[in-house]
């Protein structure tokens, strides 16, 4: 199972294993990681999995669709690399995938 | 000094009161009572994902175990509560055990209206509320097999969306004109309407179902004063609030459970609701009853702050959202008849949305594929916002510029 790491906005750190096929907010909140809220658990309606993609791994996600962009575009404390988390597919290559969460979902 | 809190429903609510709980500082003992043998799982899926066998029931759940083993919570799952003793404070379940509380919280949720038709008891017509329906519906959703769904409705809808895409032969019967008439505007309708006729959804609409025939099982539904020949169906005609509790120990009901702003019942200072079960004042004022997972959500919250002893008033805004073969419906706000309609965008796009003014202010938006529609919508709903319908309705104006 790929590793994912999450960074707590007070720089705690996370390594957690996550199923092929889970998304990465899947992932933390299955894991009982604090910072992600995903209210309507993975639909992309609500905007409370915003997370920032470490920059090494930016590249080796697929592109964000509209949606996503659109919801993004008016979440808090937006940063070039603001991702929702329940959009990413956790695949192989994302072994050591790794995140930061922003200090509030809302 | 509060040091047991005793929750009734183990659903949506449930899991949001006692990680708000805990957020907030209690530390005493939590009992969580549910009669699903389940610990809370997320609904939504159920009549999309989960039904088209795309999700895991793992993924469903919206806590691990793990959550409620570090929360030192009491587990009663596969229970009952069959009465609230008031005056002692006592809830009694079905394993004939009783819990002692200074707290309740009830967050029973809703159940299936049922239909009462001749041949309603027949093998092979369906409900969807629970991962039991599922579980029973999803291996019944065979290629080139009949589905009658009763009632167009967003559970409906979305499960003939599933069924069409599975190789099934679907009809939807709707005894209104109209689909989705409780929830959404008719433009919304229109569309919904023509996106199911192009995947091959056949309608009978203003067409109430008369019975259900079969010997011992269901061979066809009789509606309109004909019989439509279906292997199964689906009944998707709305639900009812869990209240019986809460009305058999003198608790105001009205179609929910009534409460106060703060999730607290109008009649018992130690009983508070939350979720799909309660009858509150919404913003605006009106006295509502909701189902959907943000009110589950929001008035959790409010609930678990209000045994804290911390009541703060709920005021969000409500939002919602269904999702049908590759259409995503965001809805935020509250609609009501005389709110002047500005449609933005053209439905033959597949992007469009509506907006709902009341005094010059957005009431509500419904938005297909139009995320920032929907995001902006609910901004200019929370902030009452006063907004002018031409530049909602100018696609050249930006969304970002009209916040």
């Amino acid at each position: 199972m790929p590793k994912i790491k999450y960074i707590e906005h007070n720089g705690k750190e996370h390594i957690v294993d996550v199923p092929l096929g889970w998304s990465v907010m899947e992932g933390a909140v299955k894991n009982m990681i604090p910072g992600i809220d995903a209210d309507c658990g993975g639909a992309c309606a609500c905007a409370t999995c915003h997370v920032y993609v470490d920059p090494a791994w930016t590249e080796k996600l697929p592109a964000k669709e509209d949606m996503e962009e659109t919801m993004l575009d008016f979440a808090q404390d937006l940063e070039a690399t603001s991702r929702l988390s329940c959009q990413i597919k956790v695949t192989r290559e994302l072994d050591g995938f790794t995140v930061r969460l922003p200090k509030s979902q809302h | 000094m509060t040091d047991k809190i005793v929750i009734v429903g183990a659903g949506q609510a449930a899991a949001q009161a006692i990680a708000s709980l805990r957020g907030e500082g209690y530390s005493g003992a939590i009992t969580l009572v549910g009669d699903e043998p389940f610990l809370p799982y997320q609904r939504p899926p159920l009549s999309k994902a989960y039904l088209l066998g795309k999700l895991e029931r793992d993924r469903l759940f919206l806590k691990p175990d793990q959550f409620y083993t570090d929360a030192g919570i009491d587990l009663r799952l596969g229970v009952q509560a069959t009465a609230i003793d008031r005056s002692a404070r006592r809830l009694q379940l079905s394993d004939n055990s009783a819990l002692a509380y200074d707290k309740l919280l009830l967050a029973t949720g809703t159940r299936v209206r049922r239909i009462k038709v001749p041949g309603a008891e027949l093998a092979g017509v369906h409900y969807l509320r629970s991962i039991a329906d599922v579980d029973l519906l999803r291996p019944a959703l065979v290629p080139g097999k009949t589905l009658a769904v009763i009632g167009g409705g967003y559970i409906g809808l979305e499960v003939a969306a599933v069924a069409i895409k599975l190789g099934l032969e679907v009809t939807v019967f709707e005894a209104l004109d109209r689909l989705m008439a409780r929830a959404v505007s008719p433009v919304l309708s229109e569309f919904y309407l023509a996106e199911h006729r192009n995947a091959g959804v056949k309608f009978q609409l203003k067409t109430g179902v008369e019975g259900f025939v079969g010997g011992g099982r269901l061979s066809a539904v009789r509606a309109g004063g004909a019989e439509h020949a279906a292997d199964l169906a689906l009944v998707g005609i709305g639900v009812l609030p869990n209240t019986e509790i809460a009305a058999a120990a003198g608790l105001s009901c009205d179609d929910g459970i009534m409460v106060d702003p703060y999730c607290t019942s109008i009649d018992d200072p130690a009983i508070f609701a939350a979720g799909d079960c309660t009858r509150h004042h919404g913003r605006d004022g009106a006295v509502l009853r909701l189902e959907c997972v943000q009110n589950a959500i929001d008035q959790a919250k409010h609930a678990a702050l209000a045994m804290l002893g911390r009541p703060t008033p709920y005021a969000e805004v409500p939002w919602f959202w269904s999702d049908q073969y590759d259409l995503k419906m965001q809805i935020a706000g509250l609609s009501r008849p005389g709110d002047d309609l500005v449609l933005r965008g053209d439905p033959t796009g597949r992007k469009f949305a509506v907006f709902h003014l009341r005094k010059g202010r957005v009431a509500a938006v419904e938005a297909v594929n139009a995320a920032s529609e929907y995001i902006v919508g609910r901004k200019l709903i929370t902030d009452a916002t006063p907004v002018s319908a031409e530049r909602l309705a100018d696609t050249g104006i930006s969304m970002k510029q009209i916040v």
